[in-house]
């Protein structure tokens, strides 16, 4: 590492850079066989765009994932996105009230396929320690989750540990699933069409 | 800095304007409290406001609260004055019945009282007689009950995925 | 959701290019409202004739649950209401308790106190400023001053082991002691700080693409803001030098030797910089108080609590060895303390303003009311007055340099 000294704080800059392993397949002399499944899982988990759909305190641990200190954009994520038309991850981190369920319906409906789900927080999960006639008792109630991050606030490694899953279920799912029939049943469930 | 205005001077000039009508003089704290009959209350503020000695200009608090033992003044609502210049508190509370909660509102006095009035609507359902806008604030609109009355529990009783054995409430323990 | 909802189109006149007001919904989810709060906007143009508001999207019914537990869990919802200080609402809860049991804290207490206190101020003025910076385009405070927030968590971390909602002190005191790691690292704090808010100082207040777009956006006039009750470092821009620490000094802030910064006309940029006067002021608490703290020497070094064994549970040898503190020990734990009757306010002075208490009880274990005056609930209501006429841009401004937290204002 090079140190430089500049206004009295030393910068550091990193060499080490680490490369990602590539998936299972044969190799040859200008080619490389493997299943589209395994390159597009790949691509997609590295570069996963994210909704922050922040209501409260989970919120705040939020920004101090997103800042320099616990950086999330090591992981792909460099630019969070607010509209749901352009982004693939839904973060919900914060209690939803009851009256902000169909909002958060609305947003969810709006994002295209593929889309994935994680609720940061307890109160996204199960409703928290809220266990009022004002507050959703978690967001699964609304809309599918896929990843769920217990906590209140969760700390941000575990945010991150929360994301480094969603990566998995990324990278590992079968590019059939969205238009099968388990997944159907599962949108249909929530009256989701 | 001088120290004019004291609990007992605003007692004793309360007194000599509305006489017997305030009633429950205290100092819980440190705080003069009274009670004052709910068709007064306007007339109350407005003279705490108006006047050059007492210049009660700024409503700290405005809420409301439940006694339903009380049969005939159940509903009441507290407000909480301050004087900015003199530093001196108040604390006046109005009570009415339940079956006809009107209350004069107080955003003629304090533009800062609507949504303190309709947050004590939506959760007692006084009706403040006058207020612009009177409708539901924190709580979604198709609601058809007054949370914080006494009689209403606090959780969801729509849940039919919750285990009441699990929180020692369910039928083994009653 | 918004049957009720009083939303017109207002006629413009007959010779403008549109004939009426565009409706817009600056929704409960936006890139740039801090929280979910819900203005509805009637446009001419980009000029904003009116705005109407929405709240409760986050009402968790924080007054129905305090009416359930014992006084020692309320502070756990007390976190909750501006979680970006949430120290502040846990120190004001444990006071209005003191002042309802009759409690008396010693010195030391109270000066550790100012301390967490006013570390919490340091934090919530960050995160506030460092987001009007990023609504209007200047994201690099932000991620500065972030660094300094997670300096002041590792402080909290060394006391109570949490970072965002605190649940630190207790009825009389504080859980633990601070250890000399927390002290090492408030010294730390107290010298590389000051250098990143001069910095950060550096990038903004003279700024001229940063002057132009806040300075006479959102004007509040005195008038108006103590009309609409509000408190706090909005009603401070507007040139009333009200402030809770000084005008009903609690936990001793009547040794401490500070000014308090008051703004001219209100606007955006007053806001902004009565936030970053008091971030200065704040610092030259903590160094006072840090000194004082040092002074404690011997037994006295050692005191984190008042003595109050009724209210404040004892330490577990003894709980295993004496009988009357076995006994103190079970009849907290069950909640059988003796609460006195009657009803008490207290406020303290929070990152937004008048933070305050009402607490009714009636001798049970559980208050019987309590009602928490928010000054984010009351100030909200301004926005629609100081928002007229401007621009769409600059009503973003406006409502993030007002620090709106959703937790507080819903409750």
């Amino acid at each position: 590492m090079s140190d430089i000294i500049y206004t009295g704080r030393p910068v550091k800059f990193n060499n080490k850079v680490k490369m990602v392993e590539p998936p299972p397949g044969v190799e040859g002399e200008g080619f490389f066989v493997t299943k589209l499944s395994e390159v597009v899982g790949l691509g997609r988990k590295n570069s996963l765009w994210p909704l922050p759909f922040a209501t409260s305190c989970c919120g705040i641990e939020f920004m101090a994932t997103m800042a320099s200190h616990y950086d999330l954009a090591r992981f792909g994520s460099e630019r969070v996105g607010f509209s749901p038309r352009q982004c693939d991850l839904l973060m919900v981190m914060g209690t939803i009230a009851k009256k902000m369920g169909p909002v958060l319906r609305q947003v969810y409906l709006q994002m295209a396929e593929p889309r994935w789900v994680m609720a940061v927080g307890a109160c996204a999960s199960s409703g928290g320690i809220f266990d009022t006639y004002s507050v959703l008792q978690g967001i699964d109630q609304v809309i599918p989750v896929d990843v769920y991050v217990p906590g209140c606030p969760p700390r941000p490694e575990a945010i991150l540990d929360g994301f480094m899953k969603i990566q998995e279920v990324v990278g590992n799912e079968s590019i059939r699933r969205r238009n099968g029939e388990q997944y159907q049943a599962l949108l249909s469930e929530y009256g989701i069409q | 800095m001088d120290m004019g205005l004291t609990n007992e001077i605003v007692k004793a000039k309360l007194t000599e304007k509305f006489g017997d009508a305030l009633l429950n003089w205290e100092e819980p704290y440190g705080m003069l409290t009274f009670e004052a009959p709910s068709d007064l209350n306007l007339k109350v503020m407005q003279y705490l406001h108006d006047d050059g000695e007492l210049g009660f200009t700024f409503l700290t608090d405005l809420t409301g609260i439940h006694y339903p033992d009380n049969k005939g003044s159940e509903i009441g609502v507290v407000y909480h004055l301050h004087n900015l210049a003199a530093n001196v508190r108040i604390r006046m509370k109005v009570f009415t019945d339940i079956n006809t909660p009107d209350i004069y509102t107080a955003t003629s006095l304090f533009p800062g009282a609507n949504w303190m009035e309709r947050e004590t609507f939506d959760f007692y359902g006084i009706n403040f007689v006058g207020h612009p806008d009177l409708r539901r604030i924190l709580n979604v609109d198709e609601m058809d009950y007054f949370p914080m009355r006494k009689e209403f529990p606090l959780e969801d009783q729509s849940r039919s995925d919750k285990d009441d054995e699990m929180f020692g409430r369910g039928g083994s323990y009653n | 959701m918004l049957q009720n909802a009083v939303t017109h189109h207002i006629p413009l006149p007959t010779d403008s290019i549109q004939k009426e007001t565009t409706t817009m919904n600056l929704g409960p989810t936006h890139p740039a409202t801090h929280g979910v709060f819900q203005n509805i906007l009637e446009l001419s143009g980009e000029k904003i004739l009116s705005a109407e508001q929405t709240v409760g999207y986050i009402h968790r019914a924080f007054e129905k649950l305090a009416e359930r537990r014992p006084l020692y869990q309320i502070t756990t919802l007390t976190d909750r209401l501006n979680y970006c200080s949430s120290p502040i609402n846990n120190m004001g809860w444990h006071m209005t308790c003191e002042k309802l049991l009759g409690v008396k804290t010693p010195k030391r207490v109270d000066y550790l106190r100012i301390i967490i206190m006013e570390l919490a101020r340091i934090s919530d003025h960050l995160i506030c400023n460092s987001i009007v910076g990023v609504d209007t385009g200047a994201f690099t405070g932000f991620l500065y001053v972030m660094q300094s927030r997670e300096d002041i968590y590792e402080i909290y971390e060394e006391v109570c082991g949490s970072r965002l909602t605190t649940n630190i002190g207790r009825i009389g005191g504080f859980e633990r002691n601070f250890n000399n790691i927390a002290f090492e690292k408030l010294e730390k704090f107290l010298i590389t700080f000051p250098k990143v808010w001069k910095e950060f100082e550096n990038l903004f207040n003279r700024n001229r693409i940063f002057i132009d777009r806040t300075k006479g956006g959102g004007p509040l006039s005195a008038e108006m803001a103590i009309k609409y009750s509000v408190t706090g470092p909005n009603l401070r821009a507007a040139g009333v030098d009200y402030d809770v620490r000084v005008a009903s000094p609690y936990s001793s802030y009547e040794d401490f030797d500070f000014e308090i910064p008051v703004g001219t006309t209100g606007d955006n940029y007053d806001r902004f910089m009565v936030r970053n006067g008091e971030i200065w002021q704040s610092l030259r608490i903590i160094e006072q108080a840090y000194r004082k703290v040092q002074e404690f020497k011997g037994a006295e070094a050692d005191v984190f609590h008042a003595d109050v064994p009724e209210y404040y549970l004892p330490e577990k040898k003894d709980v295993y060895t004496k009988m009357e503190a076995l006994i103190w020990h079970f009849k907290i734990i069950m909640g059988e303390i003796d609460i006195p009757k009657g009803e008490v306010y207290h406020s303290v002075e929070g990152g937004n303003g008048e933070l305050g208490f009402y607490l009714v009880s009636d001798g049970g274990r559980t208050p019987y009311r309590l009602h928490f005056r928010r000054p984010c609930f009351i100030y909200y209501q301004v926005y629609k007055e100081i928002v007229k006429g401007s621009m769409l841009s600059d009503a973003i401004v406006t409502l993030s340099s007002l620090n709106l937290i959703a937790g507080e204002m819903d409750a």
